[in-house]
Protein backbone atom coordinates (compact mmCIF):
# COMPACT_ATOMS: atom_id res chain seq x y z
CA UNK A 1 0.00 0.00 0.00
CA UNK A 2 3.14 2.60 0.78
CA UNK A 3 4.25 1.76 -2.93
CA UNK A 4 -0.08 2.41 -4.02
CA UNK A 5 0.41 5.36 -2.44
CA UNK A 6 3.93 6.99 -3.88
CA UNK A 7 2.46 5.96 -7.23
CA UNK A 8 -0.81 7.83 -6.49
CA UNK A 9 0.91 10.43 -5.14
CA UNK A 10 3.26 10.92 -7.77
CA UNK A 11 0.58 10.97 -10.52
CA UNK A 12 -1.41 13.83 -8.48
CA UNK A 13 -1.27 17.22 -10.28
CA UNK A 14 -2.47 20.34 -8.61
CA UNK A 15 -4.34 18.53 -6.06
CA UNK A 16 -6.45 16.34 -7.83
CA UNK A 17 -5.77 12.41 -9.10
CA UNK A 18 -6.64 11.47 -12.76
CA UNK A 19 -8.90 8.58 -13.41
CA UNK A 20 -6.31 7.09 -15.31
CA UNK A 21 -3.88 7.16 -13.03
CA UNK A 22 -6.24 5.20 -10.44
CA UNK A 23 -6.58 2.66 -13.47
CA UNK A 24 -2.78 2.27 -13.83
CA UNK A 25 -2.54 1.72 -9.96
CA UNK A 26 -5.25 -1.12 -10.32
CA UNK A 27 -3.80 -2.74 -12.71
CA UNK A 28 -0.36 -2.32 -11.80
CA UNK A 29 -0.91 -2.92 -7.78
CA UNK A 30 -3.47 -5.74 -8.53
CA UNK A 31 -6.39 -4.21 -6.59
CA UNK A 32 -9.44 -2.54 -6.71
CA UNK A 33 -10.75 0.73 -8.02
CA UNK A 34 -12.73 0.90 -4.63
CA UNK A 35 -9.42 -0.18 -3.06
CA UNK A 36 -7.22 3.06 -4.62
CA UNK A 37 -10.30 5.59 -4.06
CA UNK A 38 -10.13 4.84 -0.04
CA UNK A 39 -6.39 5.15 -0.45
CA UNK A 40 -6.63 8.45 -1.94
CA UNK A 41 -9.15 10.04 -0.17
CA UNK A 42 -7.67 9.05 3.09
CA UNK A 43 -4.49 10.63 2.33
CA UNK A 44 -6.22 13.95 1.11
CA UNK A 45 -6.18 13.26 -2.83
CA UNK A 46 -8.98 14.21 -4.54
CA UNK A 47 -9.87 12.13 -7.11
CA UNK A 48 -10.22 14.06 -10.57
CA UNK A 49 -13.90 12.66 -11.31
CA UNK A 50 -14.94 14.28 -8.31
CA UNK A 51 -13.34 17.87 -9.03
CA UNK A 52 -16.71 19.43 -9.52
CA UNK A 53 -17.55 18.50 -6.22
CA UNK A 54 -14.87 20.45 -5.04
CA UNK A 55 -15.70 23.62 -3.04
CA UNK A 56 -19.27 22.27 -2.34
CA UNK A 57 -17.78 19.06 -0.77
CA UNK A 58 -14.60 18.58 0.79
CA UNK A 59 -11.78 15.65 0.67
CA UNK A 60 -12.77 14.85 3.77
CA UNK A 61 -16.23 14.97 3.28
CA UNK A 62 -15.36 13.09 0.03
CA UNK A 63 -14.02 10.19 1.95
CA UNK A 64 -17.15 10.16 4.37
CA UNK A 65 -19.10 9.70 1.30
CA UNK A 66 -17.02 7.00 0.18
CA UNK A 67 -17.09 5.54 3.11
CA UNK A 68 -21.18 5.37 3.55
CA UNK A 69 -23.56 2.59 3.08
CA UNK A 70 -26.70 3.43 2.04
CA UNK A 71 -29.85 1.20 0.70
CA UNK A 72 -32.10 1.36 -2.04
CA UNK A 73 -34.76 0.65 -1.43
CA UNK A 74 -36.78 -0.16 -5.36
CA UNK A 75 -34.94 0.13 -8.25
CA UNK A 76 -37.09 1.21 -10.86
CA UNK A 77 -38.31 4.62 -11.56
CA UNK A 78 -37.13 6.38 -8.49
CA UNK A 79 -34.66 3.82 -7.61
CA UNK A 80 -32.96 3.86 -10.68
CA UNK A 81 -31.82 7.68 -10.49
CA UNK A 82 -30.92 7.33 -6.71
CA UNK A 83 -28.50 4.97 -7.68
CA UNK A 84 -27.21 6.64 -10.58
CA UNK A 85 -26.96 9.95 -8.14
CA UNK A 86 -25.71 8.30 -5.27
CA UNK A 87 -22.43 6.47 -7.58
CA UNK A 88 -21.85 9.44 -9.47
CA UNK A 89 -21.70 11.59 -5.78
CA UNK A 90 -19.45 9.13 -4.89
CA UNK A 91 -21.09 7.23 -1.86
CA UNK A 92 -18.99 4.10 -1.63
CA UNK A 93 -21.32 1.47 -0.66
CA UNK A 94 -24.70 1.07 -2.32
CA UNK A 95 -27.09 -1.95 -0.99
CA UNK A 96 -29.22 -2.58 -4.31
CA UNK A 97 -33.10 -4.31 -3.17
CA UNK A 98 -35.97 -5.26 -6.22
CA UNK A 99 -37.83 -8.25 -6.03
CA UNK A 100 -38.37 -7.65 -10.10
CA UNK A 101 -37.01 -7.66 -13.71
CA UNK A 102 -37.56 -5.27 -16.57
CA UNK A 103 -40.76 -5.11 -18.73
CA UNK A 104 -41.93 -2.91 -21.51
CA UNK A 105 -44.05 -0.61 -19.62
CA UNK A 106 -40.65 0.74 -17.73
CA UNK A 107 -38.98 1.61 -20.73
CA UNK A 108 -41.13 5.27 -20.36
CA UNK A 109 -38.87 6.52 -17.47
CA UNK A 110 -37.18 3.92 -15.43
CA UNK A 111 -33.48 4.84 -16.22
CA UNK A 112 -32.11 1.59 -16.03
CA UNK A 113 -34.34 -0.03 -18.34
CA UNK A 114 -33.77 -0.50 -21.93
CA UNK A 115 -34.65 -2.84 -24.94
CA UNK A 116 -31.48 -4.74 -23.99
CA UNK A 117 -32.24 -4.99 -20.34
CA UNK A 118 -36.14 -6.07 -20.51
CA UNK A 119 -36.10 -9.56 -18.74
CA UNK A 120 -33.46 -8.51 -16.77
CA UNK A 121 -33.25 -8.46 -13.13
CA UNK A 122 -33.47 -4.98 -11.95
CA UNK A 123 -30.64 -5.11 -9.21
CA UNK A 124 -28.31 -6.87 -12.18
CA UNK A 125 -28.64 -4.00 -13.99
CA UNK A 126 -28.23 -1.63 -11.27
CA UNK A 127 -24.60 -3.22 -10.91
CA UNK A 128 -23.97 -2.86 -14.30
CA UNK A 129 -24.47 0.65 -14.63
CA UNK A 130 -22.48 1.96 -11.47
CA UNK A 131 -19.83 -0.63 -12.78
CA UNK A 132 -19.95 1.51 -15.67
CA UNK A 133 -20.35 4.74 -15.10
CA UNK A 134 -18.05 4.07 -11.28
CA UNK A 135 -16.28 1.39 -10.76
CA UNK A 136 -15.16 2.65 -7.08
CA UNK A 137 -18.69 1.98 -5.78
CA UNK A 138 -19.63 -1.59 -5.13
CA UNK A 139 -22.99 -2.49 -5.67
CA UNK A 140 -25.00 -5.39 -3.23
CA UNK A 141 -27.41 -6.46 -5.05
CA UNK A 142 -30.64 -8.34 -3.82
CA UNK A 143 -33.50 -9.58 -5.44
CA UNK A 144 -36.04 -9.71 -3.13
CA UNK A 145 -38.65 -7.97 -1.77
CA UNK A 146 -37.78 -5.96 1.07
CA UNK A 147 -40.17 -6.77 4.02
CA UNK A 148 -40.62 -6.90 8.45
CA UNK A 149 -38.77 -10.75 7.93
CA UNK A 150 -35.32 -9.41 5.69
CA UNK A 151 -35.78 -5.70 6.40
CA UNK A 152 -32.96 -5.56 9.85
CA UNK A 153 -30.39 -7.79 8.14
CA UNK A 154 -30.40 -5.88 5.04
CA UNK A 155 -30.55 -2.42 6.70
CA UNK A 156 -27.47 -4.17 8.41
CA UNK A 157 -24.81 -1.49 8.64
CA UNK A 158 -26.48 0.94 6.22
CA UNK A 159 -26.38 4.68 7.33
CA UNK A 160 -29.56 5.69 5.20
CA UNK A 161 -32.21 3.69 4.01
CA UNK A 162 -34.08 5.29 0.53
CA UNK A 163 -37.35 5.16 -0.10
CA UNK A 164 -37.89 3.95 -4.27
CA UNK A 165 -41.29 1.85 -3.36
CA UNK A 166 -44.31 1.41 -5.89
CA UNK A 167 -46.17 0.24 -2.27
CA UNK A 168 -47.69 2.04 0.39
CA UNK A 169 -47.63 -1.42 2.39
CA UNK A 170 -43.98 -1.89 1.56
CA UNK A 171 -43.06 1.52 2.89
CA UNK A 172 -44.96 1.07 5.73
CA UNK A 173 -42.59 -1.92 6.67
CA UNK A 174 -39.87 -0.01 6.01
CA UNK A 175 -40.39 2.59 8.10
CA UNK A 176 -41.55 0.22 10.93
CA UNK A 177 -37.60 -1.52 10.31
CA UNK A 178 -35.91 1.92 10.26
CA UNK A 179 -37.14 3.18 13.03
CA UNK A 180 -36.24 -0.26 15.08
CA UNK A 181 -32.76 -0.48 13.25
CA UNK A 182 -32.47 3.67 13.73
CA UNK A 183 -31.44 3.90 10.32
CA UNK A 184 -32.76 7.51 9.32
CA UNK A 185 -35.12 6.76 6.02
CA UNK A 186 -35.53 9.62 3.26
CA UNK A 187 -39.24 9.12 1.65
CA UNK A 188 -41.02 9.58 -1.56
CA UNK A 189 -43.83 8.96 -3.82
CA UNK A 190 -44.86 9.65 -7.04
CA UNK A 191 -47.93 9.59 -8.99
CA UNK A 192 -48.16 11.78 -12.70
CA UNK A 193 -47.18 14.85 -12.19
CA UNK A 194 -47.19 14.96 -8.63
CA UNK A 195 -44.61 13.92 -5.84
CA UNK A 196 -43.79 14.21 -2.34
CA UNK A 197 -40.16 13.79 -0.22
CA UNK A 198 -40.01 13.76 3.19
CA UNK A 199 -36.92 12.64 5.93
CA UNK A 200 -37.87 10.36 9.23
CA UNK A 201 -34.92 10.14 11.40
CA UNK A 202 -35.19 7.71 13.94
CA UNK A 203 -37.63 8.47 16.45
CA UNK A 204 -40.00 9.75 13.71
CA UNK A 205 -43.51 8.79 12.44
CA UNK A 206 -43.63 11.25 9.72
CA UNK A 207 -44.10 8.17 7.30
CA UNK A 208 -46.42 6.67 9.36
CA UNK A 209 -48.62 9.77 9.70
CA UNK A 210 -48.61 10.95 5.75
CA UNK A 211 -50.54 7.82 5.26
CA UNK A 212 -52.86 7.67 8.22
CA UNK A 213 -55.64 7.81 6.26
CA UNK A 214 -54.73 4.88 3.97
CA UNK A 215 -56.99 2.03 3.78
CA UNK A 216 -55.55 -0.41 1.17
CA UNK A 217 -54.40 -0.27 -2.20
CA UNK A 218 -52.19 2.33 -4.17
CA UNK A 219 -52.78 5.80 -4.49
CA UNK A 220 -52.89 8.30 -8.04
CA UNK A 221 -50.49 6.50 -9.80
CA UNK A 222 -53.06 3.73 -10.59
CA UNK A 223 -55.03 5.60 -12.98
CA UNK A 224 -52.34 8.31 -14.26
CA UNK A 225 -48.91 5.82 -14.05
CA UNK A 226 -46.28 8.02 -14.16
CA UNK A 227 -43.92 9.87 -16.93
CA UNK A 228 -40.73 10.24 -17.50
CA UNK A 229 -39.62 13.57 -15.34
CA UNK A 230 -41.60 12.82 -12.02
CA UNK A 231 -39.16 10.35 -10.93
CA UNK A 232 -36.32 12.43 -11.61
CA UNK A 233 -37.40 15.47 -9.72
CA UNK A 234 -38.35 12.85 -7.12
CA UNK A 235 -35.35 11.11 -6.88
CA UNK A 236 -32.70 14.28 -7.29
CA UNK A 237 -34.42 15.45 -4.18
CA UNK A 238 -34.34 11.87 -1.95
CA UNK A 239 -30.16 12.28 -2.87
CA UNK A 240 -30.26 15.65 -2.04
CA UNK A 241 -31.51 14.36 1.64
CA UNK A 242 -29.40 11.39 1.66
CA UNK A 243 -26.01 13.58 0.98
CA UNK A 244 -26.93 15.93 3.79
CA UNK A 245 -27.59 12.80 5.97
CA UNK A 246 -23.74 11.42 5.63
CA UNK A 247 -22.46 14.89 5.49
CA UNK A 248 -24.56 16.25 8.62
CA UNK A 249 -24.94 19.73 6.80
CA UNK A 250 -27.64 21.36 6.01
CA UNK A 251 -31.41 21.56 6.59
CA UNK A 252 -33.32 18.40 6.34
CA UNK A 253 -37.03 17.43 5.44
CA UNK A 254 -37.41 17.16 8.96
CA UNK A 255 -41.18 16.82 10.42
CA UNK A 256 -42.26 18.28 6.95
CA UNK A 257 -43.06 16.84 3.77
CA UNK A 258 -42.49 18.96 -0.09
CA UNK A 259 -45.43 17.88 -1.81
CA UNK A 260 -45.22 18.37 -5.81
CA UNK A 261 -47.31 19.58 -8.21
CA UNK A 262 -45.47 19.28 -11.95
CA UNK A 263 -48.51 20.53 -14.08
CA UNK A 264 -49.07 23.55 -12.22
CA UNK A 265 -45.59 24.01 -10.78
CA UNK A 266 -46.45 24.44 -7.32
CA UNK A 267 -44.71 23.32 -3.92
CA UNK A 268 -46.38 22.64 -0.85
CA UNK A 269 -44.77 22.64 2.47
CA UNK A 270 -46.81 20.25 4.58
CA UNK A 271 -45.71 20.46 8.81
CA UNK A 272 -45.47 17.14 10.56
CA UNK A 273 -44.01 18.55 13.36
CA UNK A 274 -45.20 16.43 16.55
CA UNK A 275 -47.75 19.01 18.54
CA UNK A 276 -46.16 20.21 22.03
CA UNK A 277 -47.26 18.30 24.50
CA UNK A 278 -48.36 20.28 27.68
CA UNK A 279 -47.25 19.14 30.95
CA UNK A 280 -49.36 17.27 33.29
CA UNK A 281 -50.75 18.82 36.84
CA UNK A 282 -49.55 16.31 39.33
CA UNK B 1 -71.75 28.29 8.52
CA UNK B 2 -68.85 29.15 5.91
CA UNK B 3 -65.99 26.74 5.15
CA UNK B 4 -63.28 27.51 2.25
CA UNK B 5 -62.58 24.15 0.51
CA UNK B 6 -59.00 23.63 -1.14
CA UNK B 7 -58.41 21.30 -3.39
CA UNK B 8 -54.73 19.80 -4.84
CA UNK B 9 -53.59 17.61 -7.56
CA UNK B 10 -56.19 14.97 -9.18
CA UNK B 11 -58.53 16.51 -7.10
CA UNK B 12 -58.77 19.37 -8.74
CA UNK B 13 -60.03 17.69 -12.52
CA UNK B 14 -63.61 18.75 -13.52
CA UNK B 15 -63.75 20.52 -9.85
CA UNK B 16 -62.24 23.55 -8.33
CA UNK B 17 -58.56 25.09 -6.58
CA UNK B 18 -60.62 26.78 -4.44
CA UNK B 19 -64.26 27.47 -3.27
CA UNK B 20 -66.56 28.91 -0.38
CA UNK B 21 -69.44 27.02 0.63
CA UNK B 22 -72.35 27.38 3.05
CA UNK B 23 -72.53 24.08 5.49
CA UNK B 24 -74.86 23.34 8.19
CA UNK B 25 -73.36 23.72 11.53
CA UNK B 26 -71.19 20.79 12.75
CA UNK B 27 -70.90 19.30 9.09
CA UNK B 28 -67.80 16.57 9.55
CA UNK B 29 -65.48 16.45 6.68
CA UNK B 30 -66.37 13.20 5.35
CA UNK B 31 -69.41 15.10 4.07
CA UNK B 32 -67.65 17.45 2.35
CA UNK B 33 -65.60 14.52 0.92
CA UNK B 34 -68.46 12.59 -0.22
CA UNK B 35 -70.48 15.45 -1.95
CA UNK B 36 -67.34 16.36 -4.16
CA UNK B 37 -67.61 12.76 -5.37
CA UNK B 38 -64.42 11.46 -3.46
CA UNK B 39 -64.07 8.39 -1.74
CA UNK B 40 -62.25 7.91 1.36
CA UNK B 41 -59.59 5.44 0.05
CA UNK B 42 -58.82 8.32 -2.75
CA UNK B 43 -57.69 11.16 0.39
CA UNK B 44 -54.16 11.32 1.47
CA UNK B 45 -53.87 14.17 3.52
CA UNK B 46 -56.63 16.64 5.54
CA UNK B 47 -55.56 19.75 6.38
CA UNK B 48 -57.94 21.90 8.88
CA UNK B 49 -56.61 25.30 8.77
CA UNK B 50 -53.18 23.94 8.65
CA UNK B 51 -53.44 21.26 10.83
CA UNK B 52 -54.15 17.81 10.06
CA UNK B 53 -57.42 16.40 10.53
CA UNK B 54 -59.94 13.33 10.11
CA UNK B 55 -62.64 12.90 8.34
CA UNK B 56 -64.89 12.14 11.41
CA UNK B 57 -63.61 15.69 12.12
CA UNK B 58 -66.89 18.49 12.54
CA UNK B 59 -66.21 21.63 10.94
CA UNK B 60 -66.47 24.56 12.30
CA UNK B 61 -67.51 28.83 10.89
CA UNK B 62 -64.55 29.85 8.20
CA UNK B 63 -62.44 26.98 8.49
CA UNK B 64 -60.03 26.05 5.89
CA UNK B 65 -59.82 22.59 4.61
CA UNK B 66 -57.56 21.21 2.35
CA UNK B 67 -57.88 17.71 0.60
CA UNK B 68 -54.28 16.17 -1.12
CA UNK B 69 -54.84 12.77 -2.93
CA UNK B 70 -53.09 9.88 -1.73
CA UNK B 71 -49.80 9.41 -4.09
CA UNK B 72 -47.61 5.90 -3.50
CA UNK B 73 -45.90 5.15 -6.66
CA UNK B 74 -41.55 5.18 -6.96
Amino acid sequence: MEDALTFLKDWTRDGLLPWSAQCAAVKHFGTSHAAMEGLALENGLFPARYQRNRNMISTAEQLRLFQSRVAVIGCGGLGGYVIEELARLGVGQIVAIDPDIFEEHNLNRQILSTPATLGKAKVEAAVDRVAEINPAVTVTAVKDAFCLANGFELLAGVQVAVDALDSISYRLELAEVSTAAEVPMVHGAIGGWYGHVATQMPGDTTVQRIYRHWVAGKGIEQQLGNPAFTPAVVASLEVAEVCKILLGKGELLRNRKLSIDLLEMEVHEISYEVPMKLVDAA
Amino acid sequence: MHVTVKLFATFRNGRFKIAEQELPEGTECRRVVLDLGLTEEEIGIIMINGRHGTLDQKLAHNDVLSLFPLVGGG
